[in-house]
C-alpha cells in the first residue's frame, strides 16, 4: 500500500539536502563546538553557519538566535526565563489556543504565584488585539500569543499587539512554531522580544530549536551548566541538528513564496471538493488568514478518531489535531475555543499539507474520505 | 482493500496478545487496537496497586504496541475513557452507595468491548473481532441462534461476565482461546516469542488499585463533591439488636465475615445492606441460605427464553458453583424466578445470576 501524508503540523520528512547537511556533519564536524582545536572550530564555524541561516529567515541578528533541543524548550525559556527574571512579577496574559508548551508553562507561573489571564477568541480562531489590551494591568509582564495556530491555521494579528505591548513596555513572547517556512517572519517589523522556533516543522530532524531573544531581553536560565549559547542555554551543542535547522531555513527562506502559493492551492483544492461532495462538513476557522497548508474540517456524525483509523487503512495520515498517542480524553481546546460543540470538535480532522504534496494525492485523499465517512455515518449509531 | 481485516481487542496481556499472533500465523489479516478505558494517575492517593490487576496503565500499552510491532499489525490506541466513566463506572459507585454489589466487567463487555468496540471495528473495515475472553461460542442451526459454551479450561471460564451479550454482538465475535487452557495458551505464546509470555494475570477489578472499593469509592465521591451523605450508622442483628457501629454501608457485601469489628461467641455474617437507613444486618451462618431469587433484565443466549420453566445450574458468583435449579419467568419476559433444589449461601443483590445446563450458556440476569 502507499502512504501519503498529510499531517505536515504534526512533523515534516527531511529535506534531501537538509539530510545531507546532517549526515556530512555527523560524518565529518564531529568537534565539540566549545574546543579551542581545529575540529571544535570546525564545529563552531558549522554552528554559526546555521545560527545566520535561521537569523537570516527570520530577519534577526545572528546574535539574537539561541539554539535550543525544540518548540517546547523554546517555548519554556521565553515564558518562565522572561518572568522569573523580574522579580515581583506578578501577571501573564496569553490565550485560550496555545499550544500546551505555552499554557503548561503558564500553569507552572501559577503555581509560582503569578496571575496568569488567558483571553479568549473569536469564532474564527483569532485573538482580537483589543482583548489583550483590555487584559493589560500595571503589573502585567509578559504577553505570550502564537503566530499561527497549529490545529486551524489562523494567523494572529502579532504585530498590533506588538504595538500595544511597546506601548504597555510588556514584553511579548510569540510561539511561531507553525509559522516559520509557511509564512514570511520578521521579528524585527513584527517588533517583538521572543520569537520561538522548532527546525522539524520545516524539513529540519527533530531536537533542535531556537528562541530568537531581542537584543538586551533578559531571561533566568531553567537548566545549569557550561556557557553555551552565551550563558542562556548550557549544554554541548546538537552540531548536526543545528546545521540541517540551518539548512533547512535557507531552503525555506529560498522556496517559502512559490512553496506557499502551490500548496495554497492544493489546500483550497481540497477544502472546495470535500465540501462539495460531502454533506455535512464545513470548515473550521475558516474566512481569516491562515497558513496555506493547513486546514481544519467538521464531518458532522463520525468520530474523528474512527476517521483518522480508516484513513490511516486506507494510506492516508492526517490527525484530529489534539491527537496524542494514546489518545485525547477531551474535544481539542481549540476547537471548544472557537465555540465548538462537543461532537462536532469530535468530528474534526486537520489536514497539513507539505511541499511533496500532489494535486494527484489530494484527489486520492478526497475519494478516500467520501468513502470512509460514507462507511462511518451509514455504521454510526452512537454519533 | 485486500481480504476483510479481524480486529482484535489488544490489552497488553498474554491472552489477547496470543490471540493476535495467532490469527497472523493463520494467515488472517489484523488490526490491533487498546481501548483506553481509565487514566490510572487520575487518583494518585490510591496507589499503584503494584502493578498488578491494572489495566490501560501506558506499560500495558508499550507492550501492546510492542506486540503488534513484533507481529506486524497495523495497531491504534481507541480513547472511550469518557463512554467507560458513563457506562461502567458511574453504575459502579451508585450500585455500591445503593447497597448492591455491582459487577462493572459485565457491564464493560455489555456496552464497551462488545460495543463501541465493535463501532471501531467497523471504522478499520472489519466485521469481525476477537478477544482474549476465555469462553467458546458457535452457531446453532438447531436452536436458530449463536450459543456460549464454557470455555475448556473451568478454571479460566468468563462466561459469568459475558452472559448480557446479543446475538448481533455473538455473530461477529470470536474466542479463539475458548478451546484452549491457560498453560497452552502461555506455552502457544511462548513458542511464537511474544514478549509478554510471561506477564502475569490481571487480577480484581482494573480501575481499583488493589482491590480497594471502599477507598476508591471515598475518593471518586470526593472527587464530585458527594461525600456529604451519610456514611455511618448501626450494625444490628437480626432480631434487631444492635450491636456496632459501621463507617458506610458500602464497605460490605452480602455473606462477608471479616471486617464488622464485633466480639461475639459465633461467627457472624452480613446478611443485608439498607442505604436507606444505613443499616448494616448481621446473622449466622444459616441466616446467608435462601433458596429463592429474582433476577431483572436477563438476556437471553443460547436458547430464546424460559419457556413454560427450565432445569439449570445457576452460578450466583463468578467463584460459585452452580447450582441445580428451576427458572420461571415472573411478570415480563425479562425477569425471572430461581428456585434452587437446595439453599444458596449469601445471595447478593447487584451480582449476576447466570443459567448453564452443563457448558452451555443459557442467559442470566442481575439479583434484585
Amino acid at each position: 500500500m502507499q502512504y501519503v501524508y498529510f499531517d505536515h503540523n504534526a512533523t515534516t520528512p527531511v529535506d534531501a539536502r537538509v539530510l545531507e547537511t546532517v549526515v556530512a556533519c555527523l560524518d565529518r564536524t564531529f568537534g565539540n563546538a566549545s574546543s579551542i582545536h581545529y575540529f571544535g572550530q570546525a564545529a563552531k564555524q558549522r554552528l554559526e553557519q546555521a545560527r545566520r541561516q535561521v537569523a537570516a529567515l527570520i530577519q534577526a541578528s545572528p546574535a539574537e538566535v539561541i539554539f535550543s533541543s525544540g518548540g517546547t524548550e523554546s517555548d519554556n525559556m521565553a515564558v518562565l526565563g522572561a518572568v522569573r527574571a523580574r522579580t515581583g512579577a506578578r501577571h501573564v496574559i496569553t490565550t485560550a489556543i496555545e499550544h500546551p508548551a505555552v499554557l503548561a508553562a503558564c500553569s507552572q507561573l501559577e503555581r509560582e504565584g503569578v496571575e496568569v489571564t488567558r483571553v479568549p477568541v473569536n469564532g474564527s480562531g483569532v485573538v482580537e488585539a483589543d482583548s489583550i489590551r483590555r487584559a493589560l494591568r500595571p503589573d502585567t509582564v509578559l504577553v505570550s500569543v502564537m503566530h499561527a495556530n497549529n490545529e486551524l491555521g489562523t494567523i494572529q494579528p502579532i504585530a498590533e499587539i506588538a504595538e500595544i505591548a511597546r506601548e504597555a513596555a510588556v514584553l511579548f513572547h510569540v510561539d511561531g512554531v507553525q509559522a516559520l517556512g509557511k509564512i514570511p517572519v520578521d521579528v524585527r517589523a513584527l517588533g517583538i522580544d521572543f520569537y520561538s522556533v522548532s527546525g522539524h516543522k520545516l524539513y529540519a530532524p527533530k531536537g533542535v530549536g531556537a528562541l530568537y531573544a531581542r537584543k538586551g531581553t533578559r531571561t533566568a536560565a531553567l537548566t545549569f551548566g557550561g556557557h553555551h549559547e552565551r550563558d542562556r542555554r548550557p549544554g554541548t551543542e546538537n552540531v548536526p541538528g543545528i546545521a540541517g535547522f540551518g539548512a533547512a531555513a535557507e531552503l525555506a527562506a529560498g522556496h517559502l513564496a512559490a512553496d506557499a502559493a502551490r500548496i495554497a492551492s492544493l489546500r483550497d483544492r481540497l477544502e472546495r471538493a470535500v465540501l462539495d461532495r460531502i454533506p455535512q462538513t464545513g470548515v473550521n476557522g475558516g474566512g481569516v488568514p491562515r497558513t496555506p497548508n493547513t486546514t481544519n474540517i467538521y464531518f458532522d456524525g463520525i468520530d474523528g478518531e474512527a476517521l483518522v483509523i480508516a484513513l490511516d487503512l486506507r494510506g492516508f495520515a492526517v490527525s484530529t489535531g489534539s491527537a496524542c498517542s494514546s489518545g485525547a480524553v477531551t474535544p481539542s481546546h481549540v476547537l471548544t475555543a472557537i465555540g465548538l460543540r462537543p461532537e462536532r470538535a469530535r468530528a474534526s480532522i486537520r489536514f497539513s499539507l507539505g511541499i511533496s504534496n500532489t494535486a494527484e494525492q489530494v484527489d486520492a485523499l478526497v475519494n478516500a474520505l467520501e468513502a470512509s465517512v460514507t462507511h462511518l455515518r451509514r455504521i454510526s449509531v452512537h454519533a | 482493500m485486500p481480504e476483510e481485516p479481524i480486529a482484535v481487542a489488544m490489552s497488553g496481556g498474554v491472552d489477547s496478545s496470543t490471540v493476535a499472533a495467532l490469527l497472523v500465523r493463520q494467515g488472517r489479516r489484523v488490526v490491533g487496537l487498546t481501548m483506553q478505558l481509565w487514566n490510572q494517575r487520575r487518583f494518585p492517593q490510591l496507589g499503584t496497586g503494584g502493578g498488578t490487576g491494572r489495566c490501560c496503565s501506558l506499560d500495558d500499552v508499550y507492550d501492546a504496541r510492542r506486540v503488534a510491532e513484533q507481529i506486524g499489525i497495523p495497531y491504534y490506541v481507541v480513547n472511550f475513557e469518557e463512554q467507560f466513566e458513563e457506562r461502567v463506572v458511574k453504575p459502579f459507585v451508585e450500585d455500591y452507595l445503593a447497597g448492591r454489589t455491582p459487577i462493572p466487567c459485565t457491564l464493560c463487555n455489555n456496552y464497551i468491548k462488545f460495543d463501541r468496540f465493535l463501532e471501531m471495528a467497523d471504522a478499520a473495515g472489519a466485521q469481525q473481532i476477537a478477544t482474549g475472553h476465555y469462553a467458546r461460542v458457535r452457531y446453532s442451526a438447531e436452536a436458530g441462534r449463536y450459543q456460549m459454551l464454557r470455555a475448556v479450561d473451568g478454571s479460566k471460564d468468563q462466561t459469568y461476565f459475558l452472559f448480557g451479550l446479543t446475538q448481533a454482538q455473538l455473530a461477529r465475535t470470536m474466542f479463539p482461546l475458548g478451546e484452549m487452557t491457560k498453560p497452552e495458551v502461555r506455552e502457544l505464546a511462548r513458542s511464537m516469542d511474544l514478549a509478554v509470555a510471561a506477564k502475569g494475570d490481571s487480577q480484581e477489578i482494573c480501575f481499583i488499585p488493589n482491590g480497594d472499593y471502599a477507598a476508591f469509592l471515598s475518593a471518586y465521591l470526593e472527587e464530585n463533591g458527594a461525600e456529604a451523605r451519610r456514611t455511618h450508622g448501626a450494625i444490628v442483628t437480626t432480631d434487631g439488636r444492635t450491636v456496632g457501629e459501621h463507617a458506610g454501608v458500602h464497605h460490605f457485601t452480602v455473606g462477608q465475615r471479616r471486617g464488622l469489628g464485633i466480639a461475639t461467641g459465633e461467627p457472624l455474617y452480613v446478611i443485608a445492606t439498607d442505604p436507606e437507613t444505613q443499616r448494616v444486618v448481621v446473622g449466622g451462618n444459616q441466616d446467608l441460605l435462601r433458596s429463592r431469587l429474582y433476577a431483572r433484565d436477563v438476556n437471553w443466549v443460547s436458547v430464546a427464553d424460559a419457556g413454560t420453566g427450565l432445569r439449570a445450574q445457576v452460578k450466583i458468583r463468578n467463584k460459585h458453583a452452580a447450582a441445580p435449579a428451576t427458572i420461571r419467568r415472573a411478570g415480563d419476559p425479562c425477569r425471572v424466578e430461581v428456585e434452587f433444589d437446595d439453599p444458596q449461601r449469601a445471595v447478593t443483590p447487584g451480582q449476576a445470576a447466570v443459567f448453564y445446563d452443563g457448558d452451555l450458556v443459557l442467559g442470566g440476569g442481575w439479583i434484585e
